[in-house]
């Protein structure tokens, strides 16, 4: 053997060793399908915290429209109308500019489906339905008075027991008529109307018209005695309607708020205070940042748990295969190809357990909302993020026991057997 | 002549502490071409050390390991990883067989860190069963053979891509005596193919078996100069 020839020899390159990306692949899945029942359970904590994630994302979303849907419909269509109080002095002093027929001037408002005017009125005496004074049963009793325009019951969503509502008629009269609440019906003992029945409040007499089965606004209405405008006016010494309640056509209330103040009062719209129903779009965003943020938080920490799962499993793994490491850097494996396989295992895995995850999320939303009656609502980017984020999670998890098994010496890792 | 495809020259390794171990001391080795060669010695003698430099997973604190010619103390780590997938060949005395894979797909793990075609990986795996005898227990799985068989299967992992050299680090050591008998008459069987083959033993009848051996006392290697019945017949 001469020298040069040696040298010829070694120019002769070193084959570097490969790890193709098919053979990355094949070596990771047979890695996890060698043991599925361990992969399967290494993954539960993982695919737990996933399914929380989007259980709760996709919840606090379908349950976020859910709640909008009943601003809606109720919420939304509402305007109220008080008095504006104004300092003067160190006394607050109310100067009340409604007039009496506001419901009549708000009703030609483009938009105003019913407006109808309330005030609490005082009646000296108790309220009771029979003439006679009973000493030994207890038939007097103390009843919220409460004097509104024909307009309210509509602007009030009521509904009636039987009976009829007081009318225009009525209340331009000052009729000694009455409206009841069923509350109020209930502790007078009147539950018909064919007997033309009347009660006392004090002194004064008044004849029952009709009794209500329920409203949707103004649930005070249920216990109370309700009289007419005209009779506060002229018996009561009623100077303004206290409050104004309007219905409006949906999506309307902006408008109606901005001219309502105009029609009651063209001279001074200032001294009234107009509440409108908060604005959907700000109902929906702090509705949902509330529910999201704690749920958000509980997925996290559940994904936190998982990823802290992969991570102890793998790095058991990792010992557990000390002698296949070896036998691997033998059969010609870098560090960085031992890593690379450790590191694409527990991503693959993390991956695994996001798309399980993100399939029982769905499915929870779907079944919460089946039973809700929901229409379930799902970001369109919440089941492609989340499997990806399982991934993610896998590889953070990965990422020191993969070091770990690429560490690994060679020398050492072949005494321990397979 | 050929290039020899090992040759150590002033060849060694210390362990570092407190004292330092000389784990190998001033060694020189040639192994040829078609060499069979046992190395002997008591246990912690430098057997091991002399195996892992040889196999390239550990490197020489001082002087000069040639491969087929190839300085290995140049290269970065990929390129004796591929030297390790390339030209040698490893069969351990615990097997280090993959116990959810089959025969076949643990003798294909021997080609996952090479160049070269992977559509033929199986042909030439079910070709190396073949020639160790094995090749009516390709699917089986490596947990339901004897240990003569596993070995077999990993001296069949070990020959898949003709290595230059393969290393055996006590190859018999969890075998019975006929079962070794086999094995060895395997070996004997590669080296008349051409195979050269370094077999690292404690046990005689190995090493008799063997056309040269070498002998590792303290770190120190020294050829052994007669061979009385080490001729193969």
């Amino acid at each position: 053997m001469s020298p040069v020839e040696l040298v010829e020899e070694a120019q002769e390159p070193a084959e570097a060793s490969t790890f193709s990306l098919a053979d990355l692949l094949a070596e990771s899945a047979a890695a996890l399908t060698a043991r599925p029942t361990r992969t399967l359970l290494t993954a539960l904590g993982t695919i737990l915290g996933v399914a929380a994630l989007v259980t709760t994302i996709g919840l606090a979303k379908t349950a976020g429209n859910q709640i909008i849907s009943r601003f809606d419909e109720l919420e939304a269509t509402r305007v109220l109308v008080r008095p504006e109080e104004r300092q003067q002095g160190r006394n607050s002093v109310v100067v009340n500019v409604i007039p009496f027929d506001a419901g009549d001037r708000l009703r030609r408002l483009n938009g105003v489906v019913a407006a109808g005017t309330k005030s609490d009125v005082e009646i000296e005496g108790l309220a009771r339905s029979v003439p006679v004074v009973d000493p030994l049963g207890l038939n007097e009793f103390q009843i919220k008075v409460v004097a509104a325009s024909p307009g309210l019951f509509d602007a009030v969503r009521a509904t009636l027991e039987t009976g009829r509502f007081f009318d225009h008629g009525h209340n331009d009269r000052g009729d000694n008529v009455v409206v009841l609440g069923p509350g109020a019906a209930n502790r007078l003992n009147i539950t018909r109307l064919d007997n033309s029945p009347a009660i006392f409040i004090g002194e004064q007499t008044f004849a029952v018209v009709g009794v209500l089965r329920d409203v949707e606004r103004e649930p005070d209405l249920l216990n109370a005695i309700i009289v007419t405008d005209g009779f506060a006016r002229d018996r009561l010494g009623l100077l303004g309607p206290g409050e104004v309640h309007i219905e409006t056509d949906i999506g309307a209330t902006e408008l109606i708020g901005s001219q309502a103040g105009i029609a009651l009062a063209p001279d001074a719209p200032d001294q009234l205070r107009v509440s409108l129903p908060p604005s959907p779009r700000g109902v929906r965003s702090s509705v949902q940042g509330d529910i999201d943020a704690l749920f958000l938080i509980l997925g996290g920490v559940s994904l936190l748990v998982g990823a802290i799962g992969i991570a102890n499993v793998t790095l058991v793994s990792v010992l557990e295969r000390t002698g296949e490491i070896g036998l691997r850097r033998a059969l010609g494996a870098t560090r960085m190809h031992i890593a690379s396989q450790f590191l694409f295992e527990s991503a693959t895995l993390g991956a695994l357990a996001g798309l399980i995850g993100t399939s029982l999320g769905i499915l929870a939303v779907v079944t919460v909302s089946f039973f809700r009656t929901w229409t379930p609502v799902l970001d369109p980017w919440l089941p492609f993020a989340a499997p990806l984020a399982g991934a993610f999670i896998g590889l953070l998890a990965g990422t020191y026991p993969a070091w770990k098994a690429g560490a690994t010496e060679p020398v050492t890792a072949l005494r321990s057997g397979t | 002549m050929k290039t020899p495809v090992v040759e150590l020259a002033g060849v060694r390794r210390i362990f570092e502490g407190t004292p330092p171990v000389v784990a190998l001391d001033e060694a020189n080795l040639t192994i040829n071409q078609g060499d069979y060669l046992a190395i002997v010695g008591p246990s912690g003698s430098g057997k091991s050390t002399l195996l892992h430099l040889l196999g390239l997973l550990d490197t020489p604190s001082e002087g000069v390991y040639r491969l087929d010619g190839i300085d290995t103390a140049e290269l970065g780590e990929r390129d004796r990883a591929g030297l390790r997938a390339n030209r040698l060949g490893f069969v351990f005395q615990s097997f280090h067989l993959l116990g959810h894979r089959t025969n076949v797909e643990n003798v294909m793990l021997a080609e996952v860190y090479r160049k070269g075609s992977k559509s033929e990986r199986r042909t030439r795996a079910i070709a190396a069963l073949e020639r160790v005898g094995l090749g009516h227990r390709l699917d089986a799985f490596p947990t339901t053979l004897s240990g003569g068989e596993r070995q077999r299967v990993a001296i069949a992992r070990a020959l898949v891509g003709e290595p230059s050299l393969l290393l055996a680090d006590e190859p018999t050591g969890n075998l019975d005596s006929v079962t070794s008998e086999q094995i060895l008459d395997l070996f004997d069987q590669l080296h008349h193919g051409g195979l050269t083959l370094a077999v690292i033993t404690h046990d005689s009848d190995v090493s008799l078996r063997a056309e040269r051996t070498v002998r590792i006392q303290d770190g120190v290697l020294s050829e052994a100069t007669v061979v009385p019945t080490g001729d193969s017949p």
